[in-house]
């Protein structure tokens, strides 16, 4: 398996850590209902088909990236790197474009 | 079959004689001679026993499909249990073992299992043993592995050395038949960079020892010649041999075993044995070829019947005869060839059995010129012979009804040459993740829609023809090229000549079993390897197990080392036949890695023994060693455990150690700790929501100790952050926790805060730390320190102070692992040797002792200090006894779920002290049970985490996690239960600070 790391270009799966779901936001800080807690740590879809999913090239570069994969064919799709290294603006436009496909 | 060395013939060279053993018997080959080719040429007939039913077994192929041959190469170390002997290239000193016998090949005991046969059906052991009489099983099963079974693995190490390495081209052709090599060209030439690789020593594949087709005018031979001179003179191209793609993986990675030094008796100076590659590729062409497959009958598997083109390829590339007599059995036109040549090399041909009813009349006429008996319209039913073949039992058929005759006749043969057709080699293309076609023609699967980049050419897609490989070949080659960006012009044509006997390739009537209409029913294997028969196969179908995937996993057909290559479509039709479907709608399963056995030492690679991961070693590393510490491994860290003086053991040492430090002054290396550099505008409100302490209070220059959550809200992490300055932290976590404190930080900074203006930097390795402990630890360092008043005004406890030890820059903490007055004291890496020195020089005057991770560890669990045994995953704050240091007033990471109800029970187990009632040593891992004997244990109420022995008190004692704490616990009479090591003593719950409870010794 290769994943194009936006910094250092295509490398081995080997180079990378997973990080899981990139589609779950974490709660505000000052949230207290416990049960947004426990969805946001324990409950997680399992489609069939594309997921979006956080990587960290922890044998490169060390950036966390949010990666499109599908799990059933396989396929590798285009990745972005998360964090203030993404331009708000062009972060917003992938964001969008990079939505899971059902 | 008795076979023979032809007087001439073949690609041996027999003028290079070697010697090899087999079964400790000396016998003599030729270069270019298999092990298999050469035992047949000594007139070695008995070559191995069957996986189940010890079944005297032959050689059936001469290639990687062999079923049979199975070897024990070489001796030692470097044995090698269940190697074909049909691959295995012949070299002086080859050393061979039979496998599956006992006590030796001709006469094994085990062969019994024939007569029990008809019990020893699929399923046979489940129904036997696993029912009521399961606990049978438990008696019997040593006796039954040893009976059913292949080579056995050395338990030696191997002394060769594998290496790994990685490859990364436009366009990989896997095989160098026709099909291959014109690929290889075609990509080739438009400018590619092109792997070709082959499992074979020599490229040609199928034109391999051919003579009488012509490419482009040239001999078969020629024309591969000329290709390989012509891919060998481009720039960009590599020629493999001996290597097998065996995987092919996502994203067009490949896994590859080339075989540098298999053919040598021991690898030469500095060469690997083997090397894998991991290929990575734009485009691949798939010219893997096509396996003959067998005709199942009756005795198909006697010692003497083989496939009829193996037959073949013996006689042209090795010059062997299989047999003196030889029957072909075939129900297409490619055995014909097999027929003819043998016929022209001077073998006796004693019939040839064809179901089919008429011929193509050049075939007929090749077939009548040499006289060699034709009968069509009829089959073969039956094989006859023990260790050897003797006759061979034919009947007529009628191909329109597909119907067996009753008369019968027996032809003595020591050679039975047997063609089902050709299967496809799709196992590449499988495992490509393309579903497999159905082709009615060759009536097998041959590759479906690509899903990655490649393309399928020749044999491998079901074009049996050589011109129909050639051009398939080099289309696929030019595409594959074109798909990497290399435009290519027009492929060429290829002309191409063909004995009268080629014969043609859709001339197939698909014949899969032979049934005599009345007469003994013997065995008739599908899965020759794994000793399936056909009626194992109805079996299956009978008792329900009728999808091919169950088919698979209850009869074990196609699961062996060979993965069915000679008995897959063959099972399926069979199974088809028997559900009365059509082969499609039966289906077929999916091909899984390797192609062929992959050795685990070329997976291996060179991480192996020391190697196996990286050494890391703190800056004082040699003083350590040279100071005769008992190094140990902590995760990747080499770690002082004890410095043992002489006639100490582990134990003295350590406690002297502590007591030391107690008593005196002691140091430790904690270089190891895991070390983040934490700085920017926004790291206090950073650390204030990671730690579950407050740390908006942190002064500059001051320490303090924190406590990580996940955000389930169970303990990640602890360790101490000391405020440098406004902006700037440096954080010590763990030693094994490092590298996940980092990410995590690194992660809630690029996903959850991006906002926040902090910088996280890894600086576990530039900085070299010394822990000082003890009542003289002030004065010593004092001593050497004259820039820092070190008195507890001057360094209050948890104070962080710049100072000049000697020369060299060094950071104070007051902080103490150890409940002692203690000081660690921080240089930068380089500085570290030197530091280490100077103090245990300045501490000869105080009576300095180094002490190890053993004393450490003592140190800390006399004070209820918790770590990585206590810091399980499992445990929060509250269980440790910390919950004091979760805060009330913030938001921190864990917080919501920390809270929990059922993480705040009374009943959880919590941090407890256990002191052995009985003097015995407490063992890490023992459960705490009320059950006052070994044998009534009782339900487990928690178990014991650290242990040591405490000089201090003078007791063997524990830290321990406990179902309600210590103080519920304090007046019971609990036992530590050890049952896997064994022991059963009782323990005293007491708190788990078992020394110095008020602290008073640190805050001097």
């Amino acid at each position: 398996m290769r994943i194009p790391c936006p910094t250092c270009g295509e490398r081995d799966v080997g180079e990378f850590t997973y990080g899981g779901d990139a589609t779950v936001a974490r709660p505000a800080m000052d949230e207290t209902d416990p049960a947004v807690w426990n969805r946001f740590v324990y409950d997680r879809e399992n489609p069939r088909g594309a997921h979006l999913e956080f990587w960290q090239h922890t044998g490169g570069c060390r950036a966390w990236i949010k990666l499109q994969r599908n799990v059933l064919t396989h396929e590798v799709g285009a990745s972005e790197l998360v964090g203030p290294w993404s331009k708000p603006s062009e972060k917003d436009a992938q964001t969008k474009r990079q939505e899971p496909v059902e | 079959m008795s076979g023979y060395r032809l007087k001439s013939g073949g690609l041996v060279d027999r003028s290079k004689r070697l010697n090899f053993t087999f079964d400790g018997k000396r016998y003599g080959g030729f270069a270019g001679d298999t092990l298999a080719s050469a035992l047949l040429a000594n007139g070695v007939s008995l070559f191995g026993r069957s996986f189940k039913y010890h079944r005297p077994r032959g050689v059936y192929s001469a290639g990687p499909e062999e079923p049979n041959a199975l070897v024990t190469l070489r001796n030692a170390g470097r044995s090698e249990p269940n190697t074909k002997a049909t691959v295995v290239e012949l070299y002086e000193g080859l050393e061979a073992h039979s496998q599956n016998r006992w006590p030796n090949l001709q006469y094994d005991l085990l062969s019994i299992n024939q007569i029990g046969g008809p019990m020893l059906v699929a399923g046979f052991y489940y129904k036997t043993f696993m029912g009521p009489t399961r606990k049978a099983w438990m008696l019997y099963e040593h006796f039954i592995r040893k009976a059913a079974g292949l080579g056995a693995a050395s338990k030696e190490a191997d002394p060769d050395r594998y290496e790994k390495s990685n490859l990364f081209c436009d366009v990989l052709v896997v095989g160098a038949g026709p099909a291959g090599l014109a690929a290889a060209l075609a990509a080739g030439r438009a400018g590619a960079r092109v792997v070709l690789a082959d499992e074979n020593a020599q490229a040609g594949g199928a034109l391999l020892g051919e003579k009488e087709e012509t490419i482009d005018s040239l001999p078969a031979q020629d024309w591969v010649a000329q290709s390989l001179a012509e891919l060998a003179a481009l720039p960009d191209v590599s020629i493999m041999p001996r290597t097998t793609v065996y995987g092919y993986y996502d994203h067009n990675v490949l896994g590859a075993v080339e075989r540098v030094a298999d053919h040598f008796a021991t690898p030469n100076a500095h060469q690997a044995r083997q090397k894998h590659w991991t290929i990575r590729c734009a485009s691949v062409v798939l010219a893997t070829g096509a396996i003959e497959r067998p005709i199942v009958f009756d005795g198909n598997d006697k010692p003497g019947v083989m496939l009829a083109d193996s037959a073949r390829r013996f006689a042209l590339r090795q010059g062997i005869a299989v047999g003196r007599k030889v029957v072909v059995f075939t129900n297409n036109d490619s055995a014909y060839r097999s027929a003819v040549d043998l016929k022209d090399a001077g073998v006796e041909i004693a019939a040839i059995v064809d179901p089919r009813g008429d011929l193509s009349s050049p075939l007929k006429g090749a077939v009548q010129t040499r006289g060699i008996r034709l009968l069509t319209a009829h089959v073969v039913t039956g094989a006859k012979g023990g260790n050897a073949l003797k006759t061979v039992e034919i009947a007529p058929f009628n191909p329109e009804s597909q119907t067996v005759g009753e008369s019968r006749e027996w032809i003595a043969a020591d050679s039975l040459a047997v063609s089902g057709g050709w299967t496809p080699t799709i196992h590449l293309a499988s495992q490509a993740g393309g579903k497999p076609v159905f082709n009615a023609e060759i009536a097998s699967f041959v590759p479906g829609e690509a899903l990655q980049n490649w393309r399928a050419a020749g044999a491998c897609k079901g074009d049996l023809a050589l011109k129909d490989c050639l051009s398939a070949g080099a289309n696929a080659g030019a595409l594959a090229a074109k798909d990497a960006g290399f435009a290519s012009g027009t492929t060429p044509a290829f002309d191409v000549t063909l004995p009268a006997h080629a014969g043609s390739g859709g001339s197939l009537y698909p014949l899969w079993e032979v049934t005599r209409p009345k007469g003994p029913k013997g065995k008739k294997f599908v899965d020759l390897q794994h000793d399936v028969t056909a009626q194992d196969v109805r079996l299956a179908q009978c008792e329900g197990f009728e999808s091919v995937e169950h088919l698979k996993r209850y009869t074990t057909l196609g699961m062996a080392a060979d993965q069915g290559k000679t008995s897959n479509v063959n099972g399926l039709a069979l199974m088809a036949a028997a559900l009365e479907r059509s082969i499609p709608e039966v289906g077929t399963t999916r091909f899984r890695p390797p192609y062929t056995p992959v050795a685990l030492g070329a997976l291996a690679g060179r991480e192996t023994g020391f190697h196996i991961s990286p050494v890391r070693r703190t800056p004082m590393h040699d003083l350590h060693v040279k100071a005769g510490a008992d190094m140990l491994t902590a995760g990747q860290w080499m770690r002082p455990q004890v410095y043992r003086k002489s006639g100490e053991d582990v134990f003295d040492a350590y406690v002297r150690e502590a007591r030391r430090v107690r008593e005196g002054v002691g140091m430790v290396d904690v270089s190891t700790l895991g070390k983040i550099d934490v700085q920017g505008p926004d790291a206090q409100e950073f650390l204030n929501r990671v730690y579950s302490n407050g740390f908006k209070t942190l002064a500059v220059g001051k320490a303090r100790y924190g406590l990580m959550l996940r955000e389930d809200g169970c303990l990640f992490d602890d360790g101490t952050t000391w405020r440098l300055g406004e902006t700037r932290y440096l954080m010590t976590t763990t030693t094994a926790n490092a590298a996940g404190v980092l990410s995590h930080l690194e992660f809630l900074l690029a996903t959850v805060w991006p906002e926040m203006r902090v910088q996280v930097t890894s600086v576990t390795e530039q900085w070299a730390g010394i822990a000082v402990a003890g009542p003289k630890s002030r004065a010593l360092l004092q001593s050497v320190i004259e820039d820092l008043d070190l008195s507890n005004e001057g360094v209050p406890f948890m104070g962080v102070c710049p100072a000049t030890l000697d020369d060299i820059p060094v950071l104070v903490a007051r902080l103490s692992f150890s409940g002692e007055l203690a000081y660690e004291v921080y240089a930068g890496s380089n500085y570290g040797a030197a530091l280490w020195e100077k103090l245990m020089l300045a501490g000869e005057a105080y009576d300095l002792v180094p002490y190890g991770t053993e004393a450490l560890g003592t140190l800390r669990i006399e004070k209820g200090h918790v770590a990585g045994p206590e810091l399980d995953g499992r445990t929060t704050a509250r269980d440790l006894g910390l919950g004091g240091m979760t805060s009330r007033k913030k938001h921190y990471i864990g917080r919501p779920l920390m809270e929990r109800e059922a993480l705040n029970e009374d009943n959880r187990q919590r941090l407890v002290g256990v002191i052995s009632s009985n003097g015995t040593p407490l063992r890490a891992g023992s459960h705490l049970v009320e059950g006052k004997t070994a044998e009534q244990p009782g339900r487990s109420l928690g178990h014991v985490s650290s242990t040591t022995y405490s000089p201090a008190i003078d007791k063997f004692i524990a830290l321990a996690l406990l179902e309600g704490g210590w103080e519920e616990n304090k007046d019971r009479r609990l036992f530590a239960a050890d049952p896997l090591r064994g022991g059963h003593d009782p323990v005293e719950v007491v708190s788990p600070c078992f020394f110095d409870k008020d602290g008073s010794r640190m805050h001097v």
